[in-house]
């Protein structure tokens, strides 16, 4: 289990909010330091991936916990 | 003799190998209308690049302006009025009577609102934050008589050769 540094809670967030403010959620982390971003939206579930692979970050897991409650786990790399 | 001094002249080791920075990748769009609807699409695609790590231009022209304009900016509107697609789809003819295009537009927002989508300029307002470049139309505003102060802090003013020299190494380019 990667040790969550900082917890972003985007929630009740339409597109793009949850990439926006993971981006700079991510931006306030050290590297290899781990953001959990917590999300409603479920065009995030391709989102958060598609941010972390264009900007090179790492995406430790990407998981649908239910309806419309996902949870993703992001390590700074740059 | 001259094979010698050609010798001579290059250098003996070899350069450095250049670490390369890799290029950031760039956008370049063009918001050319001014309602409430099109408003959302560059500066939602604009902000998103943003956090992508791309380099962002919008090159705001003709009623496109009206999105960096400080007062008009405050009161987009959508017109019911050959709109099919509009969030009240009613005939023309009845698009027609007054108060028709405020209630369209009260229907837009309630309905962005209730889908939590942000409001356009706070989208705006990230833009300029993550560093998108904002450009307004000088010819545009010549047209329509606005001036450089009308327009939000933090935009520049420029013509085509302006969007251009940008859009040149763009790897996406939008007209919207």
């Amino acid at each position: 289990m990667a040790e969550v540094h900082q917890t972003l809670d985007a929630r009740n967030l339409s597109c793009p909010m949850p990439v926006l403010k993971s981006k700079r959620a991510l931006k306030s982390l050290e590297i290899n330091q781990v953001l959990e971003i917590l999300a409603t939206d479920p065009g995030s579930m391709a989102d958060i991936p598609a941010w972390t692979r264009t900007t090179g970050q790492e995406l430790i897991s990407a998981e649908e916990r239910g309806p419309r409650d996902f949870r993703f786990l992001v390590r700074r790399l740059n | 003799m001259n094979g010698d001094i050609m010798t001579e002249s290059i250098p003996q080791s070899a350069p450095a190998p250049i670490v390369s920075e890799e290029k950031p990748k760039r956008m370049a769009i063009i918001a050319s209308a001014g309602t409430l609807d099109a408003a959302y699409p560059p500066v939602i695609l604009a902000s998103t690049a943003a956090a992508m790590d791309m380099e962002v231009a919008i090159f705001f022209t003709f009623y496109g302006l009206n999105l960096i304009h400080k007062k008009k900016s405050k009161k987009l509107k959508v017109s019911p009025i050959a709109n099919p697609a509009a969030p009240m789809p009613v005939p023309n003819i009845v698009g027609m009577i007054p108060g028709m295009t405020g209630m369209a537009t009260w229907m837009m927002n309630r309905w962005m609102g209730k889908a939590n989508v942000a409001k356009f300029i706070e989208l705006r307002d990230i833009c300029l934050e993550s560093g998108v470049r904002m450009i307004g139309c000088q010819m545009t505003m010549d047209v329509m008589g606005v001036k450089a102060e009308d327009l939000i802090e933090g935009c520049e003013l420029g013509g085509a050769a302006s969007f251009l020299e940008f859009a040149k190494d763009a790897d996406i380019t939008l007209f919207m």
